[in-house]
């Protein structure tokens, strides 16, 4: 299993700060340097940053790119002036999730994805093999290191270290004058930026945001960060077999913008209402933390389903969740029960976000 | 790291401390921070018999949940209430006021088979 995991440019940082390295969709990488908990803490209150390394970078460019994009993606990609990025979703023919991305517009024929880091090999085939004519699909996963620069804090570590630098709206992306890419995007809830630079210059770019104040974080933090949001970790909250209607990313789909693969079953689902949607739980009381793969049950003890995602959330220091549940269960107030190690904790659905960030 | 030379460890990493009968057990110093964070402690029912490397409670922090084992057979005759009101005492106090039960042993030798801390430190170093 080891002998094929992929190494971050900033493995060495990493273990020069204690961190616990584990593997994560095929890449050896920190769940935590000193604590989740702190972590977490750090990112809602000052400011973190995240080795997104392991995330993949494409490039699609050409005269046809925003056509051929706009097919293969459920939102629409010429609302995207140039500077300008959207959450976006690739959807297979029944109209299940291939991947969530981020696609920005960095030139008028030339746009930067972002995809995830276990579906780089699926999505570039599934890209490549629909290509048109005027349209190029580059995979530069390997050029690029990715840090995620995230908290209240992060915009002032950003003009410590680029002093001459403006950062880009929310969503937006620039590059600098020494050539790496800034987003003004994350996974958090909070503000902050993604960076790329090329891998080789990645650690001198982590200690320089370090170095201006941001406290180095892991996936775990970055996991109870992004479900305290309800932002759906793709593998866990979503999947070929659901739609982005039933989970709940109806707002990130355009049914008007024309034809785009999978956008029949979204429009029949939108138009029926989905039989099944991802679902906010939050317990009651304090209880044995949730998990992915919990079953949830109704108040009455019927089984419903399965958290999709779970955790015991830091900031609100109770146990938060999603599941895909009937609709008629789904409405916020409704009483149900995650069932632990064969006792139940009594939780009630809630509307997402978990966690309502003061500032923004 | 923290290994009193008084208690004797389990290759889980538990530690038992025994007064005649009576073995008090918790988690090591080494396994609190490995675990860090923790945030649940499940105790197990008073009156349970367990055998030696029976699952016996569990300890969650907020990446994982992990099963603590009965480093000895015998009888849960005690629980340590503080730590399910406040799990972050296994964290602060592994070996004081983060003890998880005690065990009423069935036989008290068998604790001489588990590690002393000298053994116990060659394992986790």
């Amino acid at each position: 299993m080891t002998s094929d995991l992929k190494h971050s440019s900033l493995e060495a940082a990493h273990l020069a700060l204690g961190a616990k390295l584990v593997s994560f969709a095929g890449w050896n990488m920190p769940i935590q340097y000193t604590s989740i908990i702190d972590e977490h803490t750090a990112v809602r209150t000052t400011c973190g940053i995240f080795d997104i390394s392991h995330m993949g970078q494409f490039i699609a460019r050409g005269s046809s790119a925003a056509a051929w994009l706009n097919g293969l993606l459920t939102n629409n990609i010429a609302k995207l002036g140039v500077g300008q990025g959207q959450y976006t979703l690739m959807l297979n023919e029944n109209g299940g999730v291939i991947d969530d991305l981020i696609a920005y517009r960095s030139g008028e024929t030339e746009f930067f994805l972002v995809v995830n880091a276990s579906m780089i090999d699926e999505d570039f085939a599934w890209m490549d093999a629909r290509k048109i004519e005027g349209a190029e699909l580059l995979d530069e996963s390997d050029h690029w290191a990715g840090l995620a620069i995230q908290g209240p804090g992060s915009i002032e570590v950003f003009a410590k270290v680029y002093p001459a630098e403006t950062l880009p709206p929310r969503n937006g992306i620039m590059k600098t004058t020494c050539g790496s890419i800034v987003c003004r995007t994350g996974y958090t809830g909070e503000d902050g930026f993604e960076f790329f630079c090329p891998a080789a210059e990645g650690i001198a770019c982590w200690e320089k945001f370090i170095a201006a104040g941001a406290k180095a974080c892991g996936l775990g933090a970055r996991d109870t960060l992004r479900l305290e949001m309800g932002y759906p970790l793709n593998g866990n909250d979503l999947s070929p077999h659901r739609s982005p209607i039933e989970a709940g990313l109806g707002s990130f789909c355009d049914l008007t913008k024309g034809d785009f693969i999978g956008r029949e079953t979204l429009a029949r689902q939108k138009s029926a209402g989905p039989e099944m949607k991802l679902t906010g739980i939050r317990y009651l009381e304090k209880g044995a933390p949730p998990r992915a793969h919990y079953p949830v049950v109704s108040a009455d003890g019927t089984p419903l389903g399965e958290l999709a995602s779970g955790v015991l959330s830091p900031s609100l220091m109770i146990g938060i969740g999603m599941a895909y549940l009937p609709a008629e269960f789904s409405t916020p107030g409704t009483p149900l029960q995650v069932e632990v190690r064969g006792r139940l904790f009594p939780a009630e659905v809630v509307k997402k976000p978990f966690y309502k960030i003061p500032s923004i | 790291m923290n290994t009193p030379s008084d208690l004797r460890y389990a290759t889980s990493h538990e530690w038992v401390k025994l007064d005649g009968e009576i073995a008090t057990v918790g988690i090591s110093d080494h396994a609190q921070e490995e675990l860090t964070d923790i945030v649940f402690v499940e105790l197990p029912a008073v009156g349970r018999a367990v055998d030696a490397g029976d699952p016996t409670a569990v300890v969650e922090s907020v990446k994982a949940a992990s099963d603590i084992y009965a480093p000895i057979s015998g009888e849960v005759i005690e629980v340590n209430p503080e730590v399910e009101s406040d799990p972050s005492l296994v964290n602060t106090d592994p070996y004081g006021k983060g003890w998880i039960f005690k065990l009423k042993v069935k036989d008290a030798a068998h604790v001489s088979k588990l590690m002393d801390a000298a053994a116990y430190t060659h394992l986790i170093g």
